[in-house]
């Protein structure tokens, strides 16, 4: 814990502790565990000297930051316009079918978490769905399934099963 | 001074002066809900529109962030202003059915159906709670949390924070956590009991209706 | 690499940038816009790379990575210098080829060419494509031409010219009257003169002197991406028109708000910005001149609503972006109370331009009211989706027939909607409105930041309606009532009505709602968002009616007045739908005709996504 709390306080000072600067310190936290725990955020407001609940309120206004931890793939289906209207819906719906659960959660075996997105850009390609980096285009729902199982194989990211663990 | 007419009448107010308090001061009662005297002006509830005229055109505006202006022309009561807080308290209502203060206010505003699907969401977000902890009691333990439709009031991890000091204010001045509305079935979203029968006057010294309604209506101090 | 000191040091090293430019060395460009990226651009420059080694021609050609060449429908595009042939569709196995045939022999490609799908003909050149023709790209044509992270291609082409010329031969006073002069209008959706906007923000008391400028990066809207583009690949061309603002406000600060899923445009804005402290355009003492200005690269934190200038600057001072009432003017009080003046990507990216070739040149292009180009993302049911930069007063017909190219799989346009989740849908009967910012708001639309998205006979608008407002839901701060209440109970009459459980009454409460949560908003979220369904009732009523008294969607798009069912004539019992049916609601022997339990079928359309034989039809 009190190398978490040194790591946040680095962090914190890399800004000057400037209070303006609360939401760059929080998604550097949040880059650095993948989420933003507890512990962190009790440390950001400690140091900035910012009500706990100004950091909170910060923390779930914003859609970057993630309260609970995530899973170890991020499945982001666009939901813009134009991946809309070419379909994408019914290829969220069978994303959330295929791995159950809602978009903003993660699987029990921390492998997956749903994301959605308002418009990656990337419009040529729609519907569009983006498993960690890749992107994957053209989507229907018939695709998800053989994206997912691609991604099912892959092993476990040991740093992140770690980070898991300890919180 | 800057001088401003009211529901056609003039009059001048020192800089600086919203126009719900210029206009309170002319004995205008505006309905407000997140204002409180003392508290800073949040502009949440939009139930203190104002027309404002400006030539041919108009606009609503809240008129407890609104400060006023030299020449400024403001209907507090026009057709406008009133429709668009009607449609309002029937929002407020449909996500609160049981605060008593609302269903008065709808009561006097002579809505008779709540049109929308009812979502008792037990808050109305008006912020008066927050801002008397941080502003009144300098403490700061509750805020927002959230955002759109998933925002509400709440304390860090909902925990008890170390800066609270039970005074108890939060609740005191919320306007819905007091005595709510008993009756049991809500007619097409409104109490159906005493006060939909007549409408009911507002007191000028009313701190946002604590006092029962009973079948005789309101008590009305003046 | 030296600092510069003076405007005679920028003209003497632009001079030795161009003297060592060979013009007829071959070079490979390569669209590295996010959308090529998606196409996976990076594996076939790293191809060309190693390609290029392999040969050992290291030396004789050239390798360059630039902007978004924004026809992203035919990516990954590449261009080959000097003769600039155009190829598209280009993938990592076409990479030898291109070396062998078209850089050492100078043959052209022909399977890699554009093929006009309407006259059949091949076009070798950009120029020659008609998605090209008709654009003029005055903003954006550069992006092909730059790879954005060697400043020395902007200086090449021209860059940091305006700033210099301003620096040293005009007054402050003197840049805000250009700017006047060419009329100049916010790109980014309210259409403010930017001329009277710097002027407001230099005019106002600031006791300490200080005053801020923002460049407002938070492209928010879906399906737009024309900033993202100029942020990515062309970079100096906004902290350029940046500083020339700031000269010509009297502002020594500045900051830069960029939206957080744009990881590409904040990686090449960051390398620019460097790139410009170490040459002098940007920091103390800028070219020599005395002048000060300072950028910041802010990330956003993933909010629409900061897209909102008071908003982004709630942001900014490290709050939630929460807009604050309209009546305090941002020229005055803006950024911690200062005078700010905040601008959209496209509008500083259009000063330096004005600057260079005057305001009497730029007010020739363009309308009445609305004078130069305007950068489009045009997406949706097209066939050349990409960014277009056309004139203002282009009509819809010219960009989506002429550029866009028309609908694909031969089906029937409907509507074209216009300015983000808070603009409006046009139908066919306006297609040949001159596109220009008052003729869009009189049709009950909106310019905003230039999103276009076409739809088709296939697009359910009641749906396309649910979607903006269920959008604008999820993003409302949920400050206000009318907002955060109001749209959260249109969305709840919006989905009765696409699923079949709307009342008569239902469009006309819409409708009075729309109009209060218009009216009655903190900001122009609130103040904009019940567009989409206004303007989808006053076109497209008939769609409402059909869903609320026929319990039909004519579309065939929502679900629950739908049914799906096999033709009979068509299915040739292959099986595949069966296999694919999540519900097990398909049944049938082999080589017969199957047929859909409807008790089972949950609507995925599965079946109807794999059915080669399109046996699978939506009623």
């Amino acid at each position: 814990m009190v190398n978490d709390y040194e790591k946040v306080k680095a962090i914190v000072d890399r800004y000057g502790g400037k209070h303006a600067s609360v939401i760059a310190i929080l998604q550097d936290v949040q880059s650095e565990y993948h989420y933003l725990p507890e512990h962190a955020l009790r440390a950001v407001a400690g140091q900035l000297r910012l009500p706990l609940i100004q950091v909170c309120g910060v923390a779930t206004f914003f859609k970057a930051f993630s309260l609970k931890p995530r899973g170890e793939h991020t499945v982001t289906v666009c939901l813009g316009t134009a991946c809309h209207v070419r379909g994408a819906p019914a290829v969220l719906d069978e994303a959330k079918r295929q791995l159950g659960i809602e978009p903003g959660n993660t699987t029990d075996d921390m492998r997956f978490t749903l994301e959605t997105v308002n418009c990656l850009g990337a419009c040529a390609l729609g519907p569009i769905v983006v498993v960690d980096d890749e992107y994957q285009g053209q989507m229907g729902p018939r695709k998800v399934k053989k994206v997912l199982n691609k991604y099912k194989k892959t092993p476990r990211d040991r740093r992140h099963a770690e980070i898991v663990v300890s919180s | 001074m800057v001088e401003l007419t009211i529901d056609g009448i003039k009059t001048r107010v020192s800089e600086g002066t919203t126009v719900l308090e210029a206009a309170s001061e002319m004995g205008i009662t505006i309905p407000t809900l997140c204002y409180y005297h003392g508290l800073s002006c949040y502009g949440e509830c939009r139930v203190c529109l104002v027309e404002v005229v400006k030539g041919d055109r108009s606009s609503l505006e809240a008129s407890c962030t609104l400060p006023v202006e030299q020449g400024q022309v403001i209907l507090t009561d026009s057709e406008k202003a009133r429709k668009a807080r009607k449609v309002i308290v029937e929002l407020l209502l449909a996500s609160c059915p049981n605060s008593k203060t609302l269903q008065d206010m709808a009561a006097n505003m002579g809505i008779n159906k709540i049109r929308f699907k009812i979502k008792d969401r037990g808050c109305i977000l008006c912020g008066r709670c927050v801002r008397y902890c941080k502003e009144q009691m300098k403490s700061g333990g509750i805020g927002f949390v959230g955002r759109g439709t998933s925002r509400r009031v709440a304390t860090a991890f909902d925990v008890t924070p170390e800066e609270c000091r039970n005074c108890g204010g939060c609740e005191w001045i919320c306007p819905v956590c007091e005595k709510a509305c008993m009756a049991e079935s809500l007619i097409d979203g409104l109490c159906g009991g005493c006060q939909n029968l007549a409408p009911v006057e507002t007191c000028l010294v009313c701190t946002g209706c604590s006092e029962s309604v009973g079948p005789q209506g309101h008590r009305v101090y003046k | 690499m030296q600092r510069l000191w003076s405007a005679v040091e920028l003209e003497k090293l632009r001079g030795r940038i161009l003297s060592q430019r060979k013009p007829e060395k071959p070079c490979i460009s390569i669209c590295g816009g996010t959308g090529c990226h998606a196409y996976g651009c990076e594996d076939i420059a790293k191809a060309f790379k190693n390609e290029i080694k392999r040969q050992g021609l290291s030396k004789q050609v050239e390798l360059k990575v630039t902007g978004c060449h924004g026809f992203c429908e035919r990516g990954p595009l590449i261009v080959v210098y000097p003769q600039k042939i155009f190829y598209q569709r280009v993938s990592s196995d076409d990479v030898s080829e291109v070396i062998a045939e078209t850089i050492i022999k100078g043959n052209i490609i022909d399977r890699l060419l554009y093929v006009d799908p309407v006259s059949g003909e091949k076009a070798q050149f950009e120029k020659d494509v008609p998605f090209y023709k008709r654009q003029q790209r005055l903003v954006f044509g550069n992006n092909g031409l730059i790879d954005p992270t060697n400043i020395e291609d902007y200086l090449a082409t021209g860059g940091y010219s305006a700033l210099s010329q301003v620096l040293f031969n005009m007054q402050p006073e003197e840049v805000i009257e250009e700017i006047k002069k060419s009329d100049l209008r916010g790109r980014g959706g309210g259409g403010f003169p930017t001329g009277r906007k710097w002027e407001s923000c230099r005019n106002a008391p600031s006791a300490d002197g200080i005053r801020y400028v923002i460049c407002n990066a938070d492209e928010g809207d879906p399906g737009a991406y024309m900033d993202r583009s100029l942020l990515e690949g062309n970079p100096h061309s906004i902290l350029e028109g940046m500083v020339i603002g700031a000269y010509a406000m009297g502002t020594h600060d500045g900051y830069v708000y960029v939206r957080l899923e744009y990881p590409l445009a904040l990686k090449n804005l960051g390398i620019a910005l460097g790139q410009a402290r170490e040459y002098g355009f940007i920091g103390q003492n800028i070219l020599g001149s005395g002048f000060d200005f300072n950028v910041k690269i802010s990330r956003g934190g993933g909010a629409f609503i900061c897209g909102e200038s008071t908003a982004l600057m709630a942001s900014l001072e490290g709050r939630v972006g929460e807009p604050r009432p309209k009546h305090i003017h941002t020229a005055l009080q803006g950024l911690y109370g200062k005078p700010t003046n905040l601008n959209n990507v496209e509008t500083w990216a259009n000063v330096p331009l004005i600057i260079n070739r005057g305001a009497d040149w730029y007010s020739q292009i363009g309308t009445d009211g609305s004078k130069g180009t305007k950068i489009f993302s045009l997406v949706g049911k097209i066939n050349n989706t990409g960014l277009v930069e056309v004139p203002m007063g282009i009509t819809l017909r010219e960009i989506i027939y002429d550029i866009g190219g028309g609908i694909p799989h031969g089906k029937k346009f409907k509507a074209v909607q216009t300015g983000g989740p808070s603009g409006g849908c046009l139908p066919e009967s306006l297609i040949d409105l001159p596109v220009d910012f008052d003729r869009l708001t009189k049709a009950g639309s909106i310019m905003g930041s230039g999103g276009m998205i076409v739809m088709d006979e296939g697009t359910c608008m009641v749906d396309i309606a649910r979607y903006f407002v269920q959008f604008l839901t999820g993003e409302s701060c949920g400050k206000c009532v009318p907002c955060r209440e109001g749209l959260d109970r249109m969305l709840d009459i919006l989905t009765d009505i696409t699923e079949g459980k709307g009342k008569e009454e239902d469009i006309e409460l819409l409708e009075e709602i729309g109009g209060v949560i218009k009216e009655a908003s903190l900001c122009a979220l609130g103040g904009t968002a019940p567009n989409p369904v206004l303007s989808t009732i006053r076109y497209f009523r008939d769609e409402y009616e059909a869903h609320v008294r026929e319990r039909r969607c004519p579309a065939g798009v929502c679900k629950a007045l739908i049914t799906l069912v096999i033709d009979v004539e068509k299915c040739t019992g292959c099986q595949v739908c069966a296999r694919e049916c999540p519900q097990g609601a398909l049944s049938g022997e082999k080589k017969k005709p199957h047929i859909i339990d409807q008790e089972k079928c949950i609507k995925c359309g599965l079946c109807h996504d794999s059915c080669k034989f399109d046996a699978v039809i939506i009623l």
